[in-house]
Formats: structure tokens, sequence, C-alpha cells
């Protein structure tokens, strides 16, 4: 089947002002008649949330954390870009456009990219009013820096905290329409299955985690804001509770899951220091516009840094990419410091890891002034780490950090399920295979304020109203089939932690479908998979009660998603006999290493669709279409 | 360099909010000093489990200090000892071989105790709702650029929004008070021009939620600043104040 994405017609630059006209328009009396269930309240869910309330609808907001203000959106540090020009140095909608279809290895829609790339100025003027603190120049007017992969500066921060400035701008709307009762807050709850009715969305199944009933809610139409699943590798720079279960619940109800093997690994995080450890600290991309990336020039070198004389110093991305320098994309960056770890010249005490150098940056421009821009940053890895980084470099290795995969939806933002709609890191719409940095705070953001509040105006008022009772069958087998696994799940009772299980299902994923991949591998991992999968559900433990606040349990269920969704990111992987962006097949590169993408074969979107447990899920594709962005090889030479 | 320590935890145990709590002694052997805290919990935690016992209960996500979900009172101290320190960032490098550490819930008549370290800080949102926020819908604002703000009063309205909304300054006022917190939030606004339309409604809306939801009164003890892992200055504490007394006497909303 060739899946629609239903991309409006007309020149790319007219497109969503006429689609908005055409678009139904549910009448302002009415939208108090509809009710809006919204999954997620990072900046996507809660863009959304709060949008949707000043425009009249009835929505209930859920999180599994204890407030709306703690999603994993709050840390995001770099910064958001914007083509608003400012420091008129060339921007402009199209250059970002452009840069974001190209940085994406030209697997995104492209009337995706450009819409996101025209709202993104609104984005940064809506901010503004909502009292977010952007760094401004002395003038008093905002400030700009340039961010991985740009050669402008559109990249808009407050400090190293962006996100969570603009987190907490959108809970303080979303906080002000609870308190205007147009928003019901469910926090601490986890969504466990999607309700369907009649074909549409309409309702979800969610756990109360402090009291573990099992609750129902229905509404017109469900959003699904739920970010994304780095957590399958177990170690990634994600929030511990990041997941996919809401995802995969939807996938498992029918909605398609788009390239789930698009992840990107970050180049710029803490190492890898011990068996224990539960997560990775990513170290803003922005310290790569002063810091210098280096290896020895001689594998095995294990001198001090400061010992090696700068002629027996490689700056290797300055080297290879003289017009980008340490500045080339995510999943360029990445790979070379895994060349030069492999090749025997990583740094630290395990050999993973590369430095990230500021001596000249703070000859150059001074200690205040580096201190200024990244202060909390070094801060951070100085207690992490216990080094102090003015003085000795960074250590810094790849690790997993964002999912450009995910749910499936066409230009509405809508799921093939109606009135199931996905936004922000949870659908796949925007970033293709690579995504550039400072990009999706601007996505989730797009998507919540300015274009879900429009197109599931007309998702209402195109279809007949249907909000069923809580009560009816459909529910009914939902909340019997969720309770059925949770008391699967206590009854193991088996001898290995939920935790076990995870982190060796993350070494599974890293080592096979991380970084590189090659086939060979990917088929071992898929056996590796569901071995392990066998064995979580004969050998789990699971310890505490059911009607409990249960930690283990919720762990439990997430990781036994994460296990299944694991071999179809491998299938995924395996069907896409290319290289492109942050999907690394080894068996197509460039003689220079580089991603070799195959166009004739694989210029789609790979969605796939359940086809029920044992069995093959069933792919569909959409096929993308470049008429304004050439395809080419990218190079940042 | 990484070591290995030994350690005594007494933690705080309780089933639920109804039932009574208790301290119980838990070993924590072989210890990595390169360990966060909460990685040491972990630790036990995995142990307990596969002994089949229940692990500790303790709220946490992002892990990096900045979603404000962790924290406990270690040793007396709201996310220990260290200073400008969430508890997910306290290394074990500042314990020592052979340690007791205690280990509480904050404590607070407006956050009850869900369970063993986790409390229910949802009073924090009430405060928000009241009113800490800019009153403008998404879709009508004019250019960013239109609205200079001075770079000195950005930087300190940034240091204002910097809060985690974690709670430690609760746990560590002796009246549990909220100040600091509704401090910051009243500042960062106040501070801006976007801010000062509302900042007499906000200033007097928001004291008063924190004064309904069973917060105590400051009394100037100033433990808040201290124990903050954001490092929240007390100035904002006054600013709130002027803020407050200005809608008090000056304005006509009472
Ligand atoms: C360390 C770090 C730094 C980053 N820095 C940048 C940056 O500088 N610039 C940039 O553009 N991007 C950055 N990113 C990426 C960006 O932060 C995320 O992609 C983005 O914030 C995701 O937002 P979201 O709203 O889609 O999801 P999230 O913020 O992840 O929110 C997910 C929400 O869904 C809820 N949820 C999930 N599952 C369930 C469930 N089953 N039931 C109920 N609720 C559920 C959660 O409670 C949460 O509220 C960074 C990411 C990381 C990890
Ligand atoms: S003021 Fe400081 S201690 Fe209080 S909630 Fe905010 S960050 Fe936490
Ligand atoms: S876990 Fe987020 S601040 Fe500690």
């Amino acid at each position: 089947m060739l899946l629609d994405g239903k991309v409006p017609t007309g020149p790319i630059a007219e497109k969503w002002d006429r689609h908005r006209f055409e678009l139904k328009l549910v009448n302002p009396a009415n939208k108090r008649k509809y009710d809006i269930i919204v999954v997620g309240t990072g900046l996507a869910g809660g863009s959304a949330a709060a949008t949707l309330a000043e425009l009249g609808y009835n929505v209930k907001a859920f999180c599994f954390q204890d407030s709306p203000r703690r999603a994993h959106s709050i840390a995001a540090q770099g910064g958001i870009n914007a083509a608003k020009n400012y420091p008129n140095d060339g921007d402009s909608i199209w250059r970002l456009f452009y840069d974001t279809v190209k940085g994406g290895d030209f697997r995104a829609r492209e009337a995706n990219v450009y819409r996101l790339a025209q709202v993104s100025n609104h984005i940064i003027d809506h901010c503004v009013a909502q009292g977010i603190p952007f760094a401004r120049d002395y003038g008093g007017l905002l400030a700009n820096r340039s961010f991985g992969g740009a050669q402008v500066s559109r990249t808009f921060y407050a400090r190293g905290q962006t996100g969570q400035q603009l987190l907490l701008g959108c809970y303080s709307s979303l906080m002000r329409q609870v308190g205007a009762g147009k928003v019901t807050l469910l926090p601490r709850r986890e969504m466990l299955d999607l309700v369907i009715v009649k074909g549409h969305a309409k309702g979800i199944l969610v756990r109360n985690l402090i009291t573990g009933e099992l609750e129902r809610h229905g509404a017109d139409a469900v959003v699904l804001a739920t970010g994304g699943y780095g957590n399958v590798f177990f170690l990634s720079t994600n929030a511990m509770g990041s997941n996919v279960t809401a995802a995969y619940r939807a996938y498992l109800k029918g909605a398609l899951f788009a390239n789930p093997c698009f992840t990107q690994i970050h180049p710029t995080c803490i190492p890898v220091h011990g068996t224990y450890q539960s997560k990775l600290t990513l170290m803003s991309e922005s310290l790569r516009n002063d810091g210098r990336v280096w290896v020895p020039q001689k594998a095995g070198d294990k001198r001090p840094p400061y010992q090696i004389p700068e002629n027996e110093r490689d700056y290797f991305l300055e080297r290879k990419y003289p017009s980008f320098g340490n500045l080339v994309p995510r999943d360029v960056a990445s790979r070379n410091a895994k060349q030069q770890c492999d090749a025997g010249k990583g740094v630290g005490a395990t050999g993973l890891a590369v430095y990230l150098d500021f001596a000249d940056a703070i000859k150059r421009d001074g200690r205040a002034v580096i201190e200024r821009k990244y202060g909390n940053l070094f801060e951070m890895y100085e207690k992490i780490t216990g080094e102090d980084p003015y003085v000795t470099p960074m250590m810094i290795y790849p690790a997993v950090h964002y999912t450009m995969g995910g749910l499936w939806v066409d230009y509405n933002l809508m799921s093939n399920i109606p009135g199931l709609f996905v936004i922000g890191e949870a659908n796949f719409s925007d970033h293709g295979a690579n995504r550039l940095g400072a990009s999706a705070l601007m996505q989730g953001l797009a998507d919540g304020y300015f274009i879900l509040p429009y197109t599931i105006g007309g998702y209402l008022a195109g279809s007949a109203k249907l909000n069923p009772a809580t009560s009816s069958p459909e529910f009914d087998a939902c909340e019997r089939a969720v309770q059925e696994r949770v008391n699967r799940l206590l009854a193991i009772k088996g001898k290995r932690t939920v935790d076990d299980f995870h982190r060796q299902l993350g070494s599974i994923m890293w080592d096979y479908c991380g970084m590189s991949r090659n086939n060979a591998g990917l088929e071992k991992a898929r056996g590796l998979i569901q071995s392990l999968r066998a064995e979580f559900w004969q050998n789990v433990t699971v310890p505490g009660d059911e009607k409990d606040f249960n930690q283990s349990l919720e762990r439990a269920g997430r990781v036994a998603d994460f296990l299944e969704f694991a071999e179809l990111m491998v299938i995924d992987a395996l069907e896409r006999q290319e290289s492109c962006g942050g999907h690394f097949n080894e068996a197509y590169q460039t003689p220079e290493n580089e991603a070799l993408r195959d166009d004739e074969k694989f210029c789609h979107v790979a969605a796939w669709e359940y086809k029920g447990t044992g069995k093959a899920p069933e792919l569909h594709k959409e096929p993308l279409t470049f008429e304004n962005v050439h395809l080419t090889q990218r190079s940042y030479k | 360099m990484s070591k290995h320590i030994n350690l005594t935890l007494k933690v705080w145990r309780q089933k639920n909010q109804k039932e009574k709590g208790h301290f119980e002694t838990i070993a924590a052997p072989q210890i990595s000093t390169e360990m966060s805290f909460l990685e040491m919990l972990d630790v036990v935690n995995e142990k307990m489990t596969t002994e089949g016992k229940e692990p500790i209960a303790f709220d946490h996500d992002c892990r990096e200090g900045i979603c404000g979900m962790c924290g406990a009172v270690v040793n007396g101290r709201p996310h220990g000892a260290l200073k400008g320190t969430t508890l997910c960032q306290l290394h074990m490098r500042h314990f020592n071989d052979g340690d007791t550490i205690a280990i509480e819930p904050f404590r607070a008549m407006a956050f009850k105790v869900i369970k063993d370290l986790a409390v229910d800080r949802s009073a924090f949102d009430q405060i928000i709702q009241a009113g800490g926020f800019i009153s403008v819908n998404a879709g009508g604002a004019q250019d960013a650029n239109n609205l200079p703000v001075p770079q000195e009063r950005a930087e300190l309205a940034m240091d204002a929004a910097q809060c985690i909304g974690c709670g430690a300054c609760v746990a560590a006022c002796p009246n549990a008070s909220a100040m600091l917190f509704v401090s910051a939030k009243v500042s960062q606004f106040a501070l801006l021009p976007q801010g000062r339309p509302e900042a007499a409604r906000r200033a007097l809306a928001m004291v008063r939620a924190m004064d309904r939801l069973g917060f105590g009164n400051c009394g100037n003890e100033t433990e808040c600043e201290a124990e903050c892992p954001k490092g929240i200055s007390i100035s904002n504490i006054a600013r709130l104040n002027r803020e407050f007394f200005k809608a008090s006497f000056g304005s006509s909303i009472k």
C-alpha cells in the first residue's frame, strides 16, 4: 500500500496558508463541546494543551511525572532555531527549510519542513511575550548563536537551559488554563492503551501511578506527545522515564510506525564510566562553537593532554571538513569520533573518548566570556567527572540522544487512525534521517502552538461527534487486556530485575543497531532480542503490589514494550539497504566513509503495520519527492 | 580516581500517606565513588529486589539537575550538604568509607509523603495556577524584537527563572514557607516589561495561594537560599515583598 501524506497542492510557500483556509473550522461556541486528550506535557504536548484550551476546547493533560513542568524537554540545553535573520547574515525561511531537508539527508517530507520553517518565527514572538528570558545583546535585542550544522546564527537561547525556559513558558500557559478550568491536569498517570471506537481514536486507558488504579478517559480526539524512544538503548541522554509505551501501544492498535531505525547519536556526551551507570549526560552541542575536537595523532598515545604538543594533535573535524570544521552535523561528528577511537586514538581510561578543548577560546575571548556562555555546562561537567574543563580539555563520546522515527502522521499531524494525532518527538515527521541541532524544540512548539490547533479543528468539524461512554465494550476490552498484562508481570516472580534486562537490551542495540550497522550484526541482534524477550517473560522479578505506588512495575511495563519495539527497529534497519543520516549501514558508504544513500530504492518513508503476535509487520511506503531541494550527496567539506 | 566505599543507610520507609513511617537500616557495600547518589540508591534497590524485598521508592527523572523531580533530605540537608547541587548530581566522592547516611523525604505540611522518599508537591503547581504566568494566548504576539529588554534585566530575570521547583527551599525552612519559590517566579516576570501589567495581581494571587495551601510565613531564616540547588537569591523575596505591598496598598485588586 502506498501512503498518502495529504500534502496540499500548490507552490510550497503557499501550501500552509491555502490549507488553513481550506480546513473546516469549529464554531467558537461549539469548541466547548469537544473534549481532547493530550498525553504528554513536554514542549509539544504542553503547548498543544494550552493552546487548545485557549481556543475553547476542554482538555485533559496527562504525564507520568508529578508535574507537567518535569517533562524531558526541560533538559534541552542549546537552543531553538528560527528564521528571523536578526543578525542579517543571510538567513531566511527558505534557508532554514533547505538546511533541514539537507541535514535530514533527504528523508523528510518537504512540505512539512517548509511549514516548520515558516512558523518558526512566530514561536520566538510568542515565547518572548510569555516572558521567557532569552539571551540578549547589549542593546537589549535578542542574541543568536550558530549551532551544529548551520552556517548562519539562527539559534535563540537562554543560557544553557533553553529547554527549561521554553518548557516553563509552556507550563505557565498550561497552568493558566488549569486555573481557568479549561484543562484538567492528570499527572502521575501512565497511558497503557489506546481505545478505538468505530475506527476512531476515542480514549485512553491509564494507570494512576499513586494508587495503581486503572482509569478510563474518553474524548473526541487523542493527541500523543509522548516523546522519543532513545531509552531502548538503556543508556541515553533521555530522562530516565522516557519510553515508547504510548506510541507502541498505539502501533499495536493499528497506528503505523515510521522509520523506527532512525536514531540520532549525539557527538558531545560525557563518556561512559561504569557498569552501574544509569544514564548519559549531554554536553550541549553549542560547545562545538568554541571547543575544538582532537585526538593524539599517534594511536595509543596515553600522555595527558597538556603534554601533547600542538603538532602531535589531530583536529580531525577541522582537517576533514575545512568549511564546517567542528560544526558538522551530528551524525558526521559522531561517526568520526567513533572512527578515531576504533583506530586506537581514543583518550581517557576506556579509550572511548575524544577531547573537546577550550584553551584557544579562553585565550581568545577570556574566561569571563566563556563562563557566561557555558558556565552551567562546565559546572555540570565538573560535578559529574570531578575535572575542571577550564583547565583540562573535556572528554566526550557519542551517545544516543534523539529518535527521528515515530508514529506516522500526515500533513495534518494525524496518524492513519482517524482522531489520533501525534506531535513532537513522538512523530516521525520533520527531521528525516538526522535532526539538526536546535530543531526539536522548534518542531515541538510549532506542532503544539501553531499547527495542531488548526488541523485538529479540521478533523473535529469534519467527522460525526462521537464521544463514547467509558462504559462501552471497547473500554471494557481494553481494561481487561491491560489488567491481564499487569497481573502477568507481577506473577512471574523470576530471578532477574527489570533493569538488568533493560541494560542487556541496551547493549545489544548499541552494538548492532547503533552508530554503525551491518546486515550480519542486525540479523544477530534480532535473534538476541527474541531470546531476551522470551527470558524476560519467564524470569523477570517485579516486587510490590499492583494497587500501590510501584516503580518496579512501571519500569517493567516500559521494558516489556522496548523488548518488542527493539525488534521492529532492527527489521526496519535491515529493510533499508542504504545509509542515510543516522542510519549507517557499513555496506553503503562513499570512499570518504560518508553515508551513501540509494535514492532509487529508498527515497521513501518506511511505515510499519502491526499484524499480530509472532507475525512479520507489513511495510507501507510513502514515496518522498523533492521538488524544491535537489537530491544531492551531502557534503560538509 | 575511582575507589569503593562501604556505607550504612538509614532510610525513611513509609508504605503510604496514611501509615506511619520508620527508619530502616540498609547496608550499602562497595559503592564506587564515581556514582551519583541516585545510582547508589539504584544499586541498593537492585540488590533488595533480587532478595525479594521492596526497593526504596524515590522520585527522579532527568538526573541532570534540571527537572526538579528528585530530592531527599540527606543527613539533615535537602539534596545533601554539597552547595548548589541536586541529589541526582551529588556524587559519592563526597562521602567517606564507613559513613552512615540518613535519608528522609522533604517534609512540610503542604508536601505529603506518597511513599518512602516520594512526596506530593502538586501544591507548587497550584501556586503557579493562581498567577505564575503572563496572560497571553498563542498567535497574537508582536515581533519579538519590538520589545528590547536591557541585558542586565534579562540576566536578572534569567537568574530567577532558573528555579526547578524541587521544593528544597520549603523542606529547609523552619516554617515550611514557599517564599523563595514564589519570589523567583514573581521576580522573573516583574523584571521584564512583558510581566509588568500583571505584576501586582500576580504577587497577591500567588502569595494568597501559598497561604491557602498550608505553607508557612517567611521569617527571614535564609535557610532556603543556603539549600537551593539553583542558587536562587533571597533578594527575590525582597522584590516579592515590594511587589506585594505595592499591590496590597496601591491597587484596586484586593
Ligand atoms: C539532553 C538533551 C538536550 C537537548 N537539547 C536540545 C536543544 O538544545 N535543542 C533542541 O531543539 N532539541 C534538544 N533536544 C531534543 C528535545 O529536547 C526533545 O526532542 C524534545 O524536547 C521532545 O519534546 P516532546 O514534547 O516531544 O517530548 P518530551 O519532552 O519527552 O515529553 C514527553 C511527555 O510525555 C509524557 N509521557 C510519555 N509517555 C507517557 C505515557 N505512557 N503516559 C503518560 N505520559 C507519557 C511524559 O510525561 C512527558 O510529559 C535535547 C534532548 C536531550 C535529551
Ligand atoms: S527556589 Fe530553589 S529550592 Fe526552591 S524550588 Fe526553586 S530551585 Fe528548588
Ligand atoms: S532527577 Fe531531575 S533534577 Fe534530579
